[in-house]
Parts: structure tokens; sequence; C-alpha cells
């Protein structure tokens, strides 16, 4: 496997990532759209899609960069760390992977589409308060040449606004992936009230047809297509969460340098110093496990689900840690809405609980090391 | 096929060939270690034979030089030759402070004489070496170092005493911190010295220690000699050899005994050995300890690519020696709920776990404290005013 040293390019895409959202999408900028009610920014992400972030998944021959899983991480992680709200897991990253596991005209016109940043997509994965994908019950009952989809999803990311969802349901003898246009007759989306104020959705699906055409991949086998995309979600995840750790780890280390009480900085007491040196260990370890679950999507796939569960799991530890020291060490002021730090501790909690949490990929673990 | 699996073919043969299947049980106690030295008395004939084979071989020392005694092994050998060693379980054929401490600070700061000279009987097990730091009035203050050298000409005489000199009792020399400079800052007149331990003026006095042993020595210098040509670097600059062994310290001591570089068992799999079914706390505690356990394996990879590749990874070692040791404490603390009452009895019928358990509560304290190791992190890293 490469080396766990971020390439040259890798670092480049980093700086340039950097530079981007620094203008266009700081955290003011989320403020600004968390204050409107804003959970999408139209503009933002076709510019995205210009720098060929959009497609950074997606087949060249497709119009895609193709820049690989470890790319994608980066982007996120530069993402996380000014909260930078897009499509880009669920799009660029999710639903670019599972179309790109099936090779007929209609994937290559899709990816085509997220490439190019006409087509948002959602994953309705979720029915309960945990992800289970195995335990979809969202039935898709066969009629005729179709399927008749009726069921509920909860924690639809992305889903009030994206153009079009990938639907997990349960056939006659196993899962079956659709991709369905959002607005297809029987399709109900009620907006949530997200605490990170981002897009999300409860969608009810009330007899809702789909044809054969709609289905991804082969019926019965969703996980041929979807275990990829969900891998390469949850490391693109993990990514930004770790972004959203060095965030709020920043923010916290240039305040213990600024600011003072009984006539000094802060940051010359030990109790805060080595609390906040803790907090910057778990990040670098955790950067580690990011680094690592690139390279083997990238370079082992079907040896990554390891490497993906320990990047997800450490890096909902590390965020968790980060925004909880954030607070506190902020005192009073972190605890403000006028002060970003809780945007942070709010994004969070939201990343902790999507595509699994702590526990969630602990037992993948667990299992994977044989006890 | 690539030069890389041709290796690690030549070798898994090589192996297969010359490692005795008693030494293929990882090894992991205090008895399965080897430490070498001119008194060492082997456990078996199966121990002396590997470590005379791997000796031979350069394979005590696989990344050393060849001409010191190793095998020259690129950073990428290096990584084949541990997982071609964990694959068949084999135990390191010799550990010593030589080894993990005093060698790397030859190989930086050493004429090629002194390398030549003191390197290879290491590599080979014959010489055993102990480290003269800590001072009872200089632990975490280790520049605080009183024992004093004084200049006669073409020798130090030394005069002072060393604490928590690990190993002291059974090692043939002693790297020591000597003040050669009284009158400078404490940090501008230390002098790093070796010591031949066989002399009459170096006497050491075991210290016994919470796990019924005694790794732990007090070594006391009293009109010592030590040649002037024993001095490795600049003399009244030794706190930059200090420092640079340190960071192999610390390194040493993080990933000590914790397997940490994803060859070993998973923690879970070991506790299960005495628990036939891991309670739901016990598992849950065991799952986050393995996490993190394989988390810090690969930051410790990371550095040392990172290392290769010319990016610094500046004060690493403090981090890493930090998070490794407090993990390996946790981990002990898993293996001693695991093994329930069995666990509690010395040299009961889980060995010395206890012991090894008692052992680890050291980690965090030697090399350094956890304190110290966030007090560098914090100035060194994060900027923050001292």
């Amino acid at each position: 496997m490469s080396k766990l040293v971020m390439t040259e390019e890798e670092t480049m895409l980093a700086d340039m990532a950097r530079g981007f959202l620094d203008g266009a999408a700081p955290v003011s900028k989320f403020r600004e759209m968390r204050d409107n009610g804003q959970t999408h920014d139209a503009g933002l992400w076709k510019e995205m899609a210009e720098m060929g972030w959009a497609g950074v998944l997606v087949p060249e021959d497709a119009g895609g960069s193709d820049m690989g899983f470890a790319a994608a991480n980066v982007i996120a992680q530069e993402m996380g760390k000014t909260l930078a709200v897009s499509p880009f897991l669920s799009t660029a990253v999710i639903a670019a992977t599972a179309l790109r596991q099936v090779s007929d005209a209609r994937a290559k016109d899709a990816l085509a589409r997220i490439a190019s940043g006409e087509a948002t997509y959602a994953l309705a994965i979720d029915e309960g308060i945990k992800f289970d994908p195995e335990g979809t019950a969202l039935e898709a009952k066969a009629s005729g040449n179709g399927f008749t989809l009726n069921g509920k999803k909860q924690f639809v990311v992305d889903g009030a606004l994206a153009d079009r969802l990938l639907v997990l349901a349960k056939t006659a003898d196993g899962l079956t992936l659709f991709d369905i246009p959002a607005d297809r007759a029987g399709v109900t989306r009620d907006t949530s009230n997200m605490i990170d104020a981002r897009d999300a959705a409860r969608i009810t699906f009330e007899n809702v047809e789909a044809t054969g055409e709609d289905v991804l991949g082969a019926v019965d086998s969703a996980m041929d297509v979807l275990k990829p995309a969900i891998a390469a979600g949850q490391a693109a995840l993990a990514a930004e969460m770790t972004g959203l750790s060095a965030g709020a780890f920043d923010m916290t280390v240039g305040y213990l340098k600024e600011r003072k009480q009984f006539g000094v900085e802060i940051g010359r007491f030990q109790a805060l110093q080595h609390r906040a040196a803790h907090l910057w260990c778990e990040v670098e370890v955790t950067a580690s496990a990011i680094l690592n679950a690139g390279r083997m999507l990238d370079e082992d796939p079907d040896n990554a689900a390891m490497a993906v569960s320990l990047a997800k799991a450490r890096a909902t530890d590390t965020a968790k840690l980060a925004v909880i020291e954030g607070v506190q060490m902020h005192g009073g002021i972190g605890m403000t809405d006028a002060y970003d730090m809780g945007f942070y501790m709010k994004r969070a909690r939201v990343g902790a609980e999507w595509l699994g949490d702590y526990s969630y990929h602990a037992e993948k673990i667990a299992k994977l090391r044989g006890f | 096929m690539s030069d890389l699996d041709a290796f690690r073919a030549e070798l898994a043969a090589w192996l297969e060939e010359n490692c005795p299947q008693e030494m293929r049980d990882g090894g992991l106690t205090e008895d399965g270690i080897c430490w070498g030295g001119k008194d060492w008395v082997f456990t078996s004939d199966a121990q002396r034979d590997w470590l005379n084979a791997c000796a031979a071989k350069g394979y005590t020392v696989p990344t050393w030089p060849v001409e010191y005694g190793g095998a020259g092994l690129s950073r990428d050998q290096e990584k084949v030759f541990t997982e071609e060693m964990g694959r068949i379980n084999a135990r390191s054929p010799l550990q010593s402070f030589g080894i993990w401490m005093l060698g790397p600070a030859l190989l930086h700061f050493g004429s090629h004489e002194q390398k030549l000279q003191y390197l290879p009987p290491i590599a080979r097990g014959e010489v055993r070496w102990c480290q003269g730091y800590s001072e009872p009035g200089a632990g975490s203050d280790l520049a605080n170092v009183q024992t004093h050298g004084e200049d006669k000409g073409d020798h130090w005489l030394v005069n002072g005493q060393k604490i928590w000199t690990s190993y002291a009792d059974k090692a043939d020399w002693i790297f020591a911190l000597v003040r050669t400079d009284r009158e400078a800052p404490k940090h501008k007149g230390i002098s790093f010295l070796l010591c031949d331990m066989t002399q009459t003026g170096v006497e050491t006095r075991p210290i016994k220690m919470i796990s019924g042993i005694s790794p732990f020595c007090e070594t006391f210098f009293t009109n010592a000699v030590i040649p002037k040509e024993n001095i490795v670097g600049t003399e009244n600059r030794g706190w930059d050899v200090a420092k640079y062994l340190l960071t192999h310290e610390r390194e040493m001591i993080s990933g000590g005994g914790a397997g940490l570089s994803g060859g070993g068992r998973a923690l879970g799999a070991v506790l299960a050995d005495t628990m036939d079914e891991l309670d739901a706390v016990t598992r849950a505690d065991a799952m986050r300890c393995e996490i993190d356990a394989l988390a810090i394996g690969l930051t410790l990879e990371r550095y040392k690519d990172q290392a290769e590749a010319g990016q610094g990874a500046g004060d690493a070692s403090a981090m890493l020696k930090y998070m490794g040791t407090e993990l390996n404490k946790q981990r002990h603390e898993l293996m001693m709920s695991a093994g329930g009452s069995d666990a509690l009895e010395w040299d009961g019928p889980l060995g010395n776990r206890a012991g090894d358990w008692l052992r680890t509560k050291a980690n965090s304290i030697e090399g350094g404290t956890s304190e110290v190791m966030l007090s560098i992190v914090s100035r060194r890293v994060l900027g923050l005013p001292a």
C-alpha cells in the first residue's frame, strides 16, 4: 500500500480547497444561511462542480475528474473545517460511488449529470433512529413489470432538496436499491428541522411506482452497489468530522492565546494546556485513520471495511471531544449562539449518527478483529 | 516478482529454517525476553540458537548498516520483516537498551570508530547497556543532573548517584549524563559519557518495585574513571544527545508490548482466552481500546513514513509516548479484569499477569511523564506560552 503520507497532489488539492472555501464558504457564510433558513447554496455547488469536486469520483469518460477516495476525503476534510454546506457527501461521494458500480448507459448518464452539477442525490436508508441497512422494511412489491414502494424513511440527509433519491427497499428475496426522481408521485417529503441547520427529511412512500429501469444494480442485490457507496460515504464523513475537529481545535487554541484572566493569557495555565495538548494528540491520531481509510479504498477496496469503520469511529469520538473541549475552554461565550463553536458542536452530533454511530462501527471492528 | 516480494519470500524461507519452534510463541512476557550481555544465561538452547542465527544475518538490528552489525534494511523491507516475524509469531531474538537507545544515538552522534567499537557487540547481544539519566533530584527536571565529572586531563573522575537505572545490576556498560561544567547554565554543562561498569568505582543496588521484581536500580559512582575518548558528541553538549536518545526511548516505550503495529492479536481475542465469554462492559471497554490501539499503530506507521519522506514529525515522539503508554495501562487493566481472581495470584494460573499489570504503571512515568509529554506538545506544537 502507498505510504501514509500526503502526496504532493493531495497537499496541493488541500491548499486549493482551503483557499476556495475560505473565500466562498467561511463559517460566516454558514451562519448567514442558518439565519435565512437556507440549507442549500446552488451557486456554491455549481462552483464546486466547475472545480471538479462534484465529479471527484466520476470516471473521466462521464465528464468527471476521477480523483479517487483519498482525494474526496481531502476535500471533505477541508469542508469540515469551516462547516461548508453542500451536497458533496450525498451526491459526489455516495451516489457517484453507487452509480459507478453499474456499467450501463443510464448510470453513465446519471454520473455525467452529477459531475456537471445538474443532479443532486440523497440516500434514503434509515427507517429507525439508528443506521441499520439490513433491517430495511420499506417494501417494494413486484407488480406487473415494476414495483410499488410503500414505507417511510427518516434522517434522509439532503433529502428535502435533492433532485433524486436512492431508496433502499425490501424485495422478495433481499434488498433492492432504487434510483428515482424525488418528485415522483406518492413521495412526500417533510423537511426535518435539524440541529445542524442542514437539509434532512422524513420521507413517506405511498404506492410509489418504480420500473425495472429504476433499479440500480440487480434486484435483491442492493448491497453490491450500496456497500462501496456507504463505505465511501463513511470515510468522507469521517474526514469531514476530522476537519471539523481541527477547525474547532484551532479556534480553541487561538482563544487560549488571546483571552486574558487573572492578568495573563489563559493558555498559560497548565490545566488548560494539557487539555488542549491531549485534544491535539487525539486529532493527530484520528488523522492517521482517515489517511489510511482513503488509501485502502483506493488500493484495496475489498479489504477496506476495517479501515473505514476505524476512521468513522475515531472521527466521531474525536469530534465529540473537540467540541466539548471547545465550548468548555471558551467558557460562557462558547455557549452563545453568537459564537461559532456551537455550530461545530451541532454538526459533530449529526455526523456522529449519520452512516453508523460509534457503537455501530466498534461492533464492525470487533467482528473483523475476531471478538 | 518485485524486489520486495523476493525479499519476503527469501525471508520467509529463512525464518522457516532458522526460527526454532520454541521461539514461535510471541514471547511477550518478561521471561520470554533475551537481553544478552556478558553474564547472560540463555533460558534454552533454542534461545541461544535463535539469537546467533539472527545476529549472523544482522536481524537483531535489521535497519542498522551492515558494517555495524545490522542487515541494512530499508523502511519497506523493515515492514516486511516485522510482518513476517509476526506471521510466525516469532520472539524478538534480542532486546536491549543498546538497540533501542544507545544505538540510534551513536549512529547519529558517534564517530566511525565509536560505532565500530560499540555497535556490533550490541547487535550480537554480547554487551548489555543501561541508561544513567535520572537522579534523586533530577526526575522530570532531567537537566538538573548533579553527577559530576572532574576533568583529569585524559579522563574524568566521576562522582554521584543515578536512580531508576533499569537493569543496572545486570548491565556491562552504562551511558550516563554527567555534569562536566558546573558554571554553565544547566543544559549547557552536561556531557554524554560511556562508562565500563566492571570498575570498582561503580556500584549498583536494585530497588524492589510494586511488581515484586527489581528491574530498576540505584547506581553509585565513587571516583569512577571514564577515559576522554568515551564521550559521545561534544563536551558539555550532551543534552543534545540526551534529547535525541529520549525521542527513541519514547517511541520504544509507546509501542512497547502493546502490539501496536498491527501484527499483534486483538485485545478482545487475548481477553477471551481467559474469560469464556466477555461480559458486555468489558467487551465495550476492549473494543474502545482496540480502536485506539489500531489508530495509534497507524500513527506510528505514518510518522515513520513521514520521517522517511523527509517530512519531520517534530515532537511526535512526545505524542506517541503519551498516547501509547496511557493505552497500554488501560489494556493491562482489562487483562486483569478479564483474568478475575486467577490474575490475583503471583505466578498463578495466568503466570505473571499481575506483575505485568503493575509494571505498566511505570510506562507513563519513565522516559518523561505523561504530563511532561503534554507540556512538550503544548509548548512546541501548539505554541502556548510557558
